[in-house]
């Protein structure tokens, strides 16, 4: 494949909340709930965050690190399930925010947690064809699970953004795969402020499905084995399912040091991937092979096979903040402060 | 605010787009047409070029707002600033991700983008810039640091005793 990443950025905001905060208004054992799911603290926006600023911010990132002048950007692509307009699409603002309209193509994607990696693969084939010189990929969230939901100890908000480009690659793309049912596990209905899921159904036939599937294919159709990845990364709606995934198809905690990210910002949907994939991009040297399997409900997964090039070893990664960074700090809100900001509380009026 | 006038200034609120002289070099933001500093105001017609600012500046004067505007209760108490640009303009804006008790004459800030009002449930979302400490000085490590992620046999062990 003549296309790969060129540049990334990412960016999670900078309040916490613990499950054991979130268990304490509810009723129930927070910490033994955090430690099921594997998930220390999760971030939450602030109230003038939305997916349209958190994108902007990944990417402006992006645009600095890679030397990428905006108005060679051909395409930008959204991929999110809390676009804050439900008919105006996401992409226009952030093209706009950092200087890249108007000659562009833009649209917002969907597709629960995989939207982003569902636009990296767009722009891989607009790069690819030639149609473009650089197409940008995004996937963020700022989602929300029902209050006392056990969605809400994981659901939170963070994004990525990967610039797709043929030269100067710093991790070239060798496959992507992917697998895709009509698997009714997650979903959010037209008009509802929060979504709705199978309960314990969305485990087995869904998630696990298809990961292990998609990543199980992806390696057949390369000829790989789990050892020949020096990092991989799953979709993580906890910190405890691709631990799981990763056993089950033949990877060490090793391989997923990087990779998993959910445990110290909590499930961040669209993000969640992405910011995992960034998070081993900070840390990976050239001629690191790397396996990403994405997935979101519906249910899809789509798997990339990357390799670092020489180039990672000039990529200027100096400006914005590493992931490390926003895993390791934040500043705890407590539950009346958080349902204030995500706008759980009912102010009156209509 | 008209739908119409947050449109039209749409290239300053999200990219900080100013105007420079290339008589004298003066930068304004926001934009002006003419350059008032040059000696006939008329020399400056048609010299004045688009210039976009970096984003970096330092706080020179600030407010804590307890009484809020329409629009930001969500956020009391909140910091507004005058910042000192190193372009030369001094910009008004408000500073988040820092308590304001961590805000001082001073402080190293960059431009972030962020909401700046809703028109209403149903109406249309302002963005623009505010500006965030730029080395996040005012930000507390969080309490605990990063432990390990709880090893997969681990879990695995939680997830039967939790069933």
């Amino acid at each position: 494949m003549n296309a790969g990443i060129v540049s990334y950025g990412a960016y999670v905001p900078r309040y916490r909340i613990t499950p054991a905060e979130i268990g304490r208004v509810w009723g129930i054992d927070g910490d033994s709930m955090g430690q099921g799911l594997n998930v220390i603290r999760k971030s939450v926006p602030a109230p003038d965050e939305d997916t349209i600023t958190i994108s902007t911010e990944a990417l402006r990132v992006a645009l600095v690190r890679g030397a990428i002048d905006p108005q060679q950007i051909g395409a930008v692509y959204v991929g999110s399930e809390s676009h804050p307009y439900a008919v105006k699409p996401t992409a226009t603002v952030v093209a706009q925010a950092v200087g890249a309209t108007p000659n562009l193509t833009a649209a917002d994607f969907e597709f629960a947690c995989k939207a982003g990696t569902a636009a990296i693969q767009t722009c891989l084939g607009l790069v690819g064809a030639g149609m473009i010189q650089y197409g940008v990929a995004i996937g963020t969230d700022t989602s929300q699970g029902a209050p006392g939901d056990a969605l809400e100890y994981s659901a939170s908000a963070g994004g990525a953004a990967f610039v797709i480009g043929r030269e100067h690659v710093i991790c070239r793309v060798n496959r992507t795969l992917s697998y895709t049912t009509d698997t009714p596990d997650f979903w959010r209905r037209e008009g509802q402020k929060y979504p709705s899921h199978g309960g314990r159904f969305t485990g087995e036939p869904a998630y696990f499905r298809h990961v292990s599937e998609c990543g199980r294919q992806m390696m057949e159709a390369v000829g790989s084995k789990p050892g020949d990845y020096r990092h991989v990364v799953f979709h993580q709606p906890n910190g405890k399912f691709p631990q799981r995934v990763g056993k089950q198809l033949g990877f060490t905690d090793a391989q997923m040091r990087y990779g998993l990210v959910t445990p110290y910002i909590g499930n961040t949907y669209s993000g969640a991937a992405l910011i995992g994939l960034a998070n081993v991009l900070d840390h990976a040297g050239p001629g690191e092979r790397i396996l990403v399997v994405g997935y979101g409900s519906g249910a899809g997964s789509d798997a990339f096979d990357l390799e670092t090039t020489e180039e990672v070893s000039h990529y200027d990664r100096s400006f914005g903040r590493p992931v490390q960074e926003f895993l390791d700090r934040g500043t705890e809100l407590s539950y009346a402060v958080y349902a204030k900001f995500r706008g759980k509380i009912h102010m009156g009026g209509s | 605010m008209s739908i119409a006038r947050f449109w039209r200034e749409t290239p300053r609120r999200y990219n900080l787009g100013g105007s420079k002289c290339t008589g004298c070099g003066t930068v304004y933001f926001p934009p002006r047409l003419v350059c008032p500093k040059c000696a006939s105001h008329r020399q400056s017609i048609e010299k004045m070029v688009p210039f976009q600012l970096s984003g970096d500046g330092e706080v020179i004067s600030f407010t804590v707002v307890h009484d809020p505007a329409e629009g930001f209760e969500m956020q009391v108490p909140y910091v507004l600033a005058l910042v000192q640009t190193p372009e030369g303009p001094v910009l008004t804006g408000q500073v988040v991700d820092v308590e304001p008790k961590d805000v001082a004459i001073g402080l190293k800030v960059r431009a972030t983008f962020r909401k700046l009002r809703e028109e209403g449930k149903a109406g249309v979302i302002h963005y623009g810039y505010k500006f965030a400490p730029r080395e996040e000085s005012g930000v507390a490590p969080a309490p605990q640091g990063p432990p390990d992620p709880v090893p997969a046999s681990e879990a695995r062990a939680q997830d039967r005793a939790a069933a």
